[in-house]
């Protein structure tokens, strides 16, 4: 490993794309922008931004809390408050949070939400957490939107309308009256043209873990990739240039063979590639990322860096179709997902991307996830006849993080890939 | 010169060592209890299973002499028996010394003279029995180590002294038996084996002037036949042993595993995950296993393996004893018995009564409170043994169920009960027609899985 680590360009740009969006929050009360809280699954940031108002995401400000160490406080003060052992963790930590003044991951301070944009794709937490919120803050209106479960294996046209119906009598009348905007098509259609070419970029970064090394982590490092795109930036003219920049720096890590950079510099030698199902662990990240790059383990694709949005099997966004493309993609979401195209979804990615295994990371207190993935491995286990993993942890609770646990299972499963490769070959 | 590996299962009970031949055959095993000192239980289990060696060699050497005359089996099975007994008499002279010493510096005075006193008796009593029992009943086939042998006897012997006296001679124990099983013995096997001889010989010159049937010591056919030829026997095979005595054991390649594997002295591609291990040896042993499930004593796994042996999945009990061995032990001094106790004893209930806690904690809560409203030991002991073994089903299933054939390893499986309940609930779940395996390795199994990477991986 090189001992300098060079921050790239892009990741530059991230940063200061960030920073100036907590800022724009933090002064929100004074410019008069208006705050929307919502989720990152199924997140129609271009809706919000239609109406010029700045969006809130308490899973990313949860995450943010855990890395920076300061969420097993906050999920302690929650559970005083009652919340049971077993709730989302991502929820106390913000419930936390809030109940301890709303100050932020970053040390400003979160404006108060003026609309609850409660989009509902998969997970039945979220209808919970808002009721939670909607306490916090009685007098906030809520806009529910409501993603039908693609249970039949696929989206109809009468569920499309279904959720434009939503959009038009529910959740647009909702945000004009709390913006003072009116509903303007064509802003929407040209932001939209905007996340169409974010899209397309995003698909082509994500891709080039075809090649061997891969030049990308598409897991730990695949988390900051879709930061802009899952805080906000979706649709705007900063995300296009970000992810210009991302690809070009990643293709000219593909023709110089490089492969991922790690937070001790490069990793030398792809040993094992992976596809990892389920969120990454943030109280420990580093610690945990290092568990893969010291054993030259590389991921190819992961399903969480999609919950923002699957493109992999085929959806765009259409400009000319503004809202029931907004509607397409809340389905199309990994969490609305059923099992079967998840596995269908993730059996594609190992065979794409080459991968060696694939390895679960089962979150103690995500149900959402969690539910069905000993199917899933199993599924894949017998379809591909590839070797399968299974750890556990939790998202921000550090409480659930047993280094050993891990490290031990995670050994035995890298030895069981490497026994493979030795006497298979 | 021929080759060996070793595979070393560094577990949290019990530390196993398997040395196999280029043919992948097991020619010797060593075991011991594992306490503070890894490095000294693996010792042990090494230089045993070296020791082990010299006498499968032996045994393989005289295979068809063996099969012809039933005196040869029983000769060699003599010997390793009084092999055994002097080993553990060396450490029992130091114990002796260990003794002394642990008195002196917690004694003193009057009551140190009278606990100097009880010891000495007590140990005049034992020493004798258990030589009598290693030569003539064969003790060390039995596969006990050198604590439960020593500790069985004495506290038999303290429980006939005065209450007062308890305490103070069960510290001293405390204090004389860590030293001395963390401590290694080496022996020389040439000196050893040579003295076993002559130990033989005043064996069998006893049984010459002793009628069967007014005599403690067991008599069998074999050893009937012995009585009027073992001069003979011993002049045919003394040859062979002074050649096994005298031979080097080539240990090629080695690799360890298990619980404590990262503490071995070995480079890192020398160590093997334990889950790898185990499902290497189930399936070399039984080469259609698909499904092995492995209860040790720190933990339960459920393996999936595929036609090459290699693992595809698996699953391990996670922040809970309840489904392993060590949920055993700790049932074992609820009751105030012997670990090996434990299964006799639930073999022989007459129903099971059921046990709702599977926390190891509560599950003692809950024993008390049943034994409160008179349920026999035997019924919850069978009680227990089946929740464990639900436990390890459910672990089972969530690492994709059991399949065809389905091996049963790890040092749990010498657990009758278990075993009959495992048998039992696997059948049930996943169908009669199911093949079961169990094999009297299988505690084995995981250094057995490490011998043969070792061998795999060697490279001259
Ligand atoms: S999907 Fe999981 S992490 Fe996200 S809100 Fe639901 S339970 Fe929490």
């Amino acid at each position: 490993m090189s001992k300098s680590v060079s921050k790239e360009k892009s990741m530059i740009i991230q940063k200061e794309m960030i920073a100036g969006l907590l800022k724009e929050l933090g002064n929100a009360k004074e410019t008069g922008k208006k705050v929307v809280y919502t989720f990152v699954p199924g997140n129609i940031s271009e809706l919000i931004l239609a109406f010029d108002m700045l969006p809130v995401y308490p899973e990313i400000n949860a995450l943010q809390s855990g890395m920076r160490k300061k969420s097993e406080g906050f999920i302690l003060d929650a559970e005083k408050l009652g919340h049971s052992e077993d709730v989302c963790t991502y929820v106390k930590c913000d419930v936390g949070m809030m109940i301890n003044g709303n100050i932020g991951p970053s040390g400003e301070k979160i404006p108060a939400p003026d609309l609850l944009l409660l989009s509902y794709t998969g997970c039945f937490t979220f209808m919970k957490w808002f009721e939670t919120l909607k306490r916090l803050y009685p007098n906030v209106p809520v806009a529910l939107l409501h993603t039908p479960y693609q249970e039949g294996h696929k989206i109809t046209p009468e569920m499309t309308q279904y959720m434009v119906k939503q959009l038009k009598e529910e959740v647009i009348p909702k945000m004009e009256k709390v913006s003072g905007n009116k509903y303007d098509e064509e802003k929407l259609k040209k932001i939209l043209a905007n996340s169409s070419k974010v899209e397309e970029t995003i698909i082509k970064i994500f891709d080039t873990t075809k090649n061997r090394p891969s030049p990308i982590d598409a897991y730990f490092a695949g988390v900051y990739y879709i930061g802009p795109i899952n805080n906000g930036f979706r649709g705007t003219p900063e995300a296009i240039d970000y992810y210009n920049e991302l690809y070009k720096e990643i293709m000219d890590r593909v023709h110089n063979g490089l492969g991922p950079i790690t937070p001790e510099g490069e990793m030398e030698k792809e040993r094992f590639r992976l596809v990892v199902e389920g969120p990454p662990n943030w109280t420990h990240f580093r610690e945990f990322w290092k568990l893969f790059y010291d054993m030259g383990a590389v991921i190819v694709a992961s399903s969480y860096t999609k919950v923002g949005g699957v493109y992999d099997m085929g959806f765009r966004v259409n400009p000319d179709k503004p809202l029931e493309s907004l509607a397409d993609y809340c389905m199309n979401c990994y969490t609305n997902l059923n099992l079967e195209q998840r596995v269908e979804l993730l059996s594609k990615c190992i065979t794409d991307y080459h991968a060696d295994g694939f390895l679960v990371n089962s979150i103690k207190s995500c149900n959402s996830f969690s539910a069905g993935q000993l199917m899933i491995m199993q599924q894949l286990e017998r379809r591909l006849e590839i070797p399968v993993g299974f750890i556990e942890s939790d998202l921000v609770d550090p409480r659930y993080f047993s280094y050993a646990n891990i490290k031990n299972r995670l050994e035995s499963f890298f030895q069981m890939l490497e026994q493979r490769k030795l006497i298979l070959e | 010169m021929k080759k060996y590996f070793l595979g070393i299962d560094l577990g949290s009970t019990t530390s196993k060592a398997v040395i196999i031949n280029e043919q992948d055959e097991i020619i010797g095993r060593g075991i011991t209890n594992t306490r503070a000192n890894y490095m000294v239980a693996t010792e042990i289990a090494r230089l045993e299973a070296i020791y082990n060696a010299r006498f499968s060699i032996l045994k393989m050497k005289l295979d068809d002499e063996i099969k012809s005359k039933p005196e040869y089996k029983k000769y060699i099975e003599d010997i390793e028996s009084v092999f055994q007994y002097l080993q553990f008499k060396r450490r029992l002279d130091k114990l002796i010394v260990q003794f002394d010493e642990s008195i002196n510096s917690t004694f003193e005075g009057e009551k140190k003279t009278t606990i100097v006193n009880f010891v000495k008796t007590i140990f005049n009593i034992i020493a004798p029995e258990i030589r009598h029992e290693f030569i003539f009943a064969n003790l060390g086939n039995k596969n006990q180590f050198f604590r439960d042998i020593v500790s069985e006897r004495y506290n038999k012997e303290i429980a006939k002294l005065g209450k007062e006296y308890f305490e103070p001679m069960m510290l001293i124990y405390d204090k004389s038996i860590t030293p001395v099983e963390n401590e290694l013995t080496e022996f020389d096997f040439k000196e050893l084996i040579f003295e076993a001889l002559e130990v033989l010989n005043e064996k069998y010159s006893y049984l010459e002037n002793t009628n069967p049937e007014v005599s403690d010591i067991q008599f069998d056919i074999e050893m009937n036949i012995l009585k009027g030829n073992h001069k003979q026997v011993h002049e045919s095979i003394k040859e062979h042993i002074t050649f096994i005595a005298n031979m080097d054991i080539h240990i090629a390649n080695m690799v360890g595993t298990g619980y404590g594997r990262a503490l071995l002295p070995f480079p890192e591609k020398s160590i093997k995950s334990e889950i790898l291990c185990h499902a290497f040896g189930a399936h070399a042993v039984f080469p259609n296993t698909k499904t092995v499930l492995d209860i040790g004593g720190q933990d339960t796994k459920a393996i999936q393996v595929d036609s090459h042996g290699l693992v595809t999945s698996f699953h391990m009990n996670d922040r809970c004893a309840a489904g392993c061995g060590r949920y055993l032990g700790y049932i074992a001094d609820e009751f105030n018995i012997s670990l090996n106790e434990l299964g006799p004893l639930a073999s022989d209930a007459k129903k099971e009564v059921t046990i709702c806690s599977t926390c190891t904690v509560f599950a003692a809560a809950e024993i008390r409170e049943l034994l409160n409203v008179g349920e026999e030991r035997a019924d919850i002991l069978a009680g227990l043994h089946k929740s464990i073994v639900m436990r390890a089903m459910s672990l089972l299933a969530r690492s994709g169920g059991v399949r065809n054939e389905f091996t049963f390893t790890g040092g749990v499986a010498r657990n009758q009960a278990v075993l009959k309940y495992v048998t039992e609930l696997v059948r049930k779940n996943y169908g009669d027609d199911l093949k079961i395996n169990i094999h009297t390795d299988s505690i084995f199994m995981g250094a057995l899985g490490g011998a043969m990477f070792a061998r795999r991986s060697y490279k001259d």
